[in-house]
């Protein structure tokens, strides 16, 4: 895949940036261009905003059928986290084993390598997610 | 609007079909419905071809001329069109193609889906259907297809007690089922405890809780109700049709237990058929993976939010139960050609108001539904029928 799809999605992937309306004040991530509450009111009017990074998980899931980019990694976690700033994302859990972690657990998003481009070509970084402390898991 | 009817239908087998091709499949599957209908050729107005990805299984896009082409249709320079939603690519083919005959733009007109997947490796094919999901916000992270939809199921499992048993009882009823259709890939019965200990594919989903890959191809020919008679003594009208779509990932969904676009299609094709839940006697549902099943029983309203997989393990879904949910045997054990899906699903429909379902029979079938998803829910597209004779 090209470079340029990598790099620029990179503010948002490197640095959890969002976006926020304007008009109405909801954040969305990854950022949108037109608030879906607000809809053409908002065009124009979409602001640049950094998420605060930390979350809970939301649900997870551990892979063990995993596409070839990441297969050295599995068995892996991967899970939706609500995010303090009301937003939801994607990412996976790391630096644990299952039985750490559960619905409701608090996690902070880090900077690691996502994956490469074949062995040779350019590698491309972004946020996962690990365990803030040590919360008893929600049962 | 005119009222529509399905006047013929036609499938492949499914399943590795090695020595087929994506041309061969898709033209198998339509010749059939055209002699099932007692149609020639000729008389055929258009073409809705739905078919997922056939750039990525086979390397070949401008599928639909190609079908027309390959049935020996070039001369005629009918319109053949391509329709794409993911896993909904048949369900959402059929529903253009209602459009086209209901609004008189059209007479006849054939449906034909087909998903050619056994060309590429497992692994490959996985990372294809994981493209239905946001390449950008989910694939990329390591988010595979079937772990969005394991997502659910624990998230289902938390907040409504749905348990892994529930589960599994969905992927037990659909190989029952399976074993009754001599159309079906998978024609063995399952057991609960095969289920349980089958290798994880993405906790707490495991082998036997996911749909396979498969090859094949289903179509169906649709006319006017006012003429179907000319062609069967058993047209199947179609009474609603409902498409609805929803964010493209997961995370982004209001509920991620419950898919809003099943719903409100589910209502979109009800309110046009003005028919209730309670009226459907046999329904075909995606049942890519077992929760799907189980989500999909309550968002189209058959069972109360949280209720789905509970009603399963009592049996209120297998044949003749209060609604027979996925005589077929399902995605699970029909098998999956994943753009056909949505037509072979309508097919089933047509073979129980027909009263040919054989061994699977439910008694008295008087109306029907398909439900077919794209993505992890992005698409939904819901179909009412009911004999029309």
């Amino acid at each position: 895949m090209a470079i340029p799809r990598f790099w620029r999605e990179t503010p948002s992937r490197y640095n959890l940036f969002a976006s926020k309306c304007g008009n109405c004040g909801e954040v969305h991530f990854p950022p949108r261009f037109v608030c879906p509450s607000c809809h053409r009111k908002s065009i124009g009017r979409m602001e640049s905003i950094k998420l605060c990074g930390t979350g809970k998980i939301l649900s997870y899931s551990v892979v063990h059928d995993a596409p070839e980019d990441f297969e050295m990694q599995k068995p892996y976690i991967i899970a939706i986290i609500e995010m303090k700033d009301g937003v939801r994302l994607t990412a996976p859990i790391i630096d644990c084993d299952e039985p750490d972690i559960g619905i409701g657990t608090e996690v902070e998003a880090t900077f690691r390598k996502l994956g490469e481009e074949g062995k040779a070509g350019v590698i491309h970084y972004g946020y996962k997610f690990r365990r803030m402390n040590r919360t008893p898991p929600e049962k | 609007m005119r009222d529509v009817a399905i006047i013929g239908i036609g499938e492949t087998e499914f399943g590795e079909l090695w020595n087929k091709s994506f041309r061969e499949i898709g033209i198998e599957a339509g010749l059939r419905a055209i002699e099932d209908a007692g149609i020639t050729s000729q008389q055929i107005d258009a073409l809705y071809i739905g078919n997922m990805s056939a750039g990525k299984f086979i390397e070949q896009e401008h599928v639909a001329p190609l079908v027309a082409d390959y049935s020996g249709l070039a001369d005629m320079h009918l319109p053949s069109i391509r329709v794409e939603a993911a896993g909904a690519s048949g369900g959402v083919a059929l529903a253009t193609g209602y459009m086209a005959v209901a609004s008189g733009m059209y007479n006849i007109v054939v449906v034909g889906a087909a998903e050619k997947m056994t060309d590429v490796g497992d692994r490959q094919a996985l990372q294809i259907l994981s493209a239905t999901a946001d390449q950008e916000w989910e694939s990329v992270f390591g988010a595979t297809f079937p772990s969005l939809y394991a997502m659910m199921a624990r998230r289902h499992m938390h907040v409504y007690g749905t348990t892994r048993e529930h589960l599994a009882a969905v992927a037990v009823k659909n190989h029952k089922n399976g074993s009754l259709n001599p159309h079906a890939q998978y024609r063995r019965e399952i057991s609960m405890e095969m289920v349980l200990n089958a290798p994880p594919v993405a906790t707490p989903l495991g082998m036997f809780d996911c749909a396979p890959l498969s090859d094949g191809g289903a179509a169906v020919v649709l006319c006017p109700l006012d003429r179907a008679k000319k062609f069967t003594d058993t047209p199947i009208r179609i009474l609603g049709s409902g498409i609805a779509t929803d964010t493209l990932a997961l995370h982004n969904r209001r509920d991620i237990c419950t898919m809003d676009a099943t719903v409100i299609a589910g209502k979109r094709a009800l309110h046009q058929a003005k028919r209730t839940p309670k009226d459907v006697n046999v329904a075909e549902v995606h049942d890519n993976f077992t929760i799907a099943e189980i989500m999909a029983v309550e968002d189209l309203r058959f069972f109360e939010k949280g209720k789905g997989g509970p009603a399963t393990e009592e049996g209120l879904t297998a044949l003749n139960g209060e609604v027979s949910v996925n005589t077929s045997g399902g995605l699970k054990a029909r098998g999956q050609p994943v753009g056909a899906t949505g037509v072979a699903q309508a097919i089933e429909i047509v073979r129980q108001l027909r009263g040919e379902a054989d061994k699977r029979q439910v008694d008295d079938a008087t109306m029907g539904l398909t439900h077919n998803v794209g993505g992890t829910g992005a698409t939904a597209v819901v179909h009412i029928f009911e004999r029309g004779d």
